[in-house]
């Protein structure tokens, strides 16, 4: 209970934190927005499977800038005041959670400016969102545990995308497969609810190593 | 000159694996040719490379239980001897399909791209983007033991994340490469059994020669650092 508590606490700070200093949701909305739209003036109307490729690689991108700040805007003297009240997996949970929502609310702005502007070439929509929900828990659960390292480093924004890329592959193409599901494309009876245990797997994965690992993060 | 006993039998066993690679039968294919004897280098050397890793890791794994820098040194010097047996393995599989999948009435560049583009080597590909990362990871920090704790954080979690991809990319796409149902060299039916006599012993051979060859860096790196090390106890 005492652990829920804290987690709880924590989570409320980083919301509550998020709201008060608005520039940083701005900016990441407006990085959005100008995305799309150069992809549009440079791409006009896209073919399904461009449409979908280009829609993970922004999402890739959105979660980098979104994700990487979570650890880089913690001043040194506030991550000694959290190592003297909480325990460093209510810590990384509250950070996992917090980003996890974070990303579903950029994903669904995403979606919502990506059709706008690029049109809508899939079949189903409603079974595109909620993959591509599922494929932003995935990718903000990965880069929240390379946010966390990247930041005990220098150059941390360009280290984020280092670190993580090669690891990111196998979710992000099993993603891009899974979406085309949403684009009537046939698959074996069974296939596509064999990605989604497999992507949920790892995602479970990811954060088994996240509790784990963090707490000798966590400690200078 | 006194040799453990591991390290003679790495002779030795390289001594077999090179000389029966190049003398003993083999199947004749009319597709490989004699070019099949590639197998004892080249699949080995991928052999080598996941084995080192994975003692990295291990290493890694007692850092970070024992905060001793000792193990840092090890975990670092198996992962670069991993990365330089990757780099072999993949110049020995570029000598072998420039024989196998080059297409003599295609330019040079095409056959590049087409080997390039390759979902199997995309796999090896990503574990030395990895390890890559890691020694980038290394370099970037400054404070000694912060930097050997965060590497150790960070080879930990990219080995634990590189191995479903091993097993998932290949079954995702389609490839030239051989072993098409999941992982070339691990399943047991791919290899005739003549080859067989030669390839365990080589791939037993190249992992020690490359566990040696690790052993005199690390050697080296204690010596180097030994002021440190001394002071910390």
């Amino acid at each position: 209970m005492h652990a829920y508590k804290q987690f709880s606490a924590l989570l409320k700070k980083e919301i509550l934190l998020e709201l008060r200093q608005k520039h940083a949701l701005y900016g990441m909305m407006l990085y959005i927005a100008s995305t799309i739209f150069v992809l549009y003036l440079t791409l006009g109307d896209a073919e399904a499977e461009t449409w979908n490729a280009l829609f993970w690689i922004t999402q890739l991108f959105i979660c980098i800038n979104a994700v990487a700040k979570s650890f880089l805007q913690e001043a040194k003297g506030r991550m000694l005041y959290h190592f003297s009240i909480t325990t460093p997996s209510a810590f990384i949970l509250s950070k996992i959670v917090y980003n996890v929502l974070l990303m579903g609310i950029m994903n669904i702005l995403n979606l919502i400016l990506y059709t706008a502007f690029l049109g809508d070439p899939t079949t189903s929509f409603f079974a595109f969102v909620g993959i591509s929900l599922l494929g932003s828990i995935g990718l903000s659960l990965v880069f929240t545990m390379l946010a966390a390292i990247a930041s005990k480093a220098m150059q941390q924004a360009s280290l984020m995308a280092i670190l993580g890329f090669p690891i990111i592959i196998p979710q992000l193409m099993l993603l891009v497969r899974l979406s085309k599901t949403a684009f009537s494309e046939i698959f074996r009876d069974g296939a596509p609810l064999q990605v989604i245990l497999l992507l949920l797997a790892l995602d479970l994965s990811v954060i088994l190593l996240a509790v784990i690992l963090y707490p000798f993060l966590w400690k200078d | 000159m006194r040799l453990a006993w591991w390290k003679i039998s790495s002779i030795l066993l390289l001594c077999y694996a090179v000389a029966g690679g190049m003398l003993l039968p083999v199947p004749a294919l009319s597709q490989l040719g004699e070019t099949i004897r590639n197998l004892y280098f080249h699949v080995c050397m991928w052999f080598a490379m996941m084995i080192l890793f994975t003692i990295s890791i291990i290493y890694s794994i007692k850092y970070l239980n024992k905060s001793d820098l000792r193990h840092d040194i090890k975990a670092k010097s198996y992962a670069a001897v991993g990365t330089y047996m990757g780099l072999l393995g993949y110049s020995t599989g570029a000598i072998w399909a420039s024989f196998t999948w080059a297409d003599p009435n295609n330019p040079a560049y095409a056959s590049f791209g087409s080997i390039m583009r390759e979902p199997k080597l995309i796999g090896a590909a990503m574990a030395l983007l990895i390890y890559g990362a890691y020694f980038i990871l290394r370099s970037s920090i400054k404070d000694m033991d912060q930097r050997a704790r965060v590497s150790a954080v960070y080879n930990v979690f990219a080995y634990t994340m590189l191995f479903p991809s091993i097993w998932i990319i290949p079954r995702l796409l389609p490839s030239l490469h051989p072993g098409q149902e999941g992982n070339p060299a691990l399943n047991f039916n791919d290899i005739d059994s003549r080859m067989r006599m030669v390839f365990y012993p080589a791939v037993l051979g190249w992992t020690l020669l490359g566990a040696w060859i690790t052993t005199l860096k690390i050697r080296i790196e204690l010596i180097q650092e030994k002021k440190i090390l001394t002071n910390e106890k």
